[in-house]
């Protein structure tokens, strides 16, 4: 195993975890805001990890830059969805969450 | 190598399934949104995990489109489902 190999590996696993994180607040949150505090941001680093590791393994300069412009696009869906429904929720209404 | 990633595939597979579970529970049609905006995202991660694992580089552009779906699934829910008062979808 060459140490980009492991290094590929570390970041693969790192970004596991924040998938996994993401998930779990998604489902044990309380509110709508608190969940998409959860998703929109443990996701996407969950995915620049995994990016990253990737793009150690990549064959060649354009594969990179795909895999970086892919992870470019999640990071915008996920902004723009995140100030979007938290602004339509309160819109509606919907009370922030209190112990 | 490759065992590792189907692992991860799999493990992120499975964090898909455990998304469902918000989306059968809501309560809100946000909540259920929100469980979408996971499924877009794992996905792409799920796609990239097997372009590498199978040698299939065409796998990338599919998660490329999924990348730029899901914001435009996101914003048309907000703009055209959820914004009028009048069509409460909401189970509350």
């Amino acid at each position: 195993m060459t140490p980009s190999d492991l290094l590929s590996t570390v970041l693969l696993i790192a970004g596991a975890i924040f998938f996994l994180a993401g998930t779990l607040g998604l489902l044990r949150f309380p509110d709508i805001y608190t969940r998409l505090h959860a998703l929109t941001k443990a996701d996407n680093v969950g995915l620049g990890l995994v990016v990253a590791g990737f793009a150690l393994q990549a064959e060649s300069l354009a594969a990179v830059g795909k895999l970086l412009l892919i992870w470019v696009f999640v990071l915008l869906a996920g902004a723009s969805v995140a100030h979007l429904v938290a602004a339509a929720a309160q819109h509606r209404g919907i009370k922030l969450w209190k112990r | 190598m490759l065992t590792l990633y189907f692992a991860l595939a799999l493990f992120l597979l499975l964090n898909l399934v455990a998304g469902m579970w918000r989306v059968l529970r809501g309560p809100t049609a946000a909540d259920r949104m929100l469980a979408a905006q996971l499924f877009g995202t794992t996905s792409v991660a799920v796609l990239l995990v097997l372009a590498q694992a199978t040698d299939q580089a065409a796998l990338r552009d599919v998660a490329l489109v999924f990348a730029l779906l899901a914001a435009v699934t996101a914003v048309a829910f907000v703009r055209r489902a959820w914004s009028d008062r009048e069509t409460n979808h909401d189970a509350e």
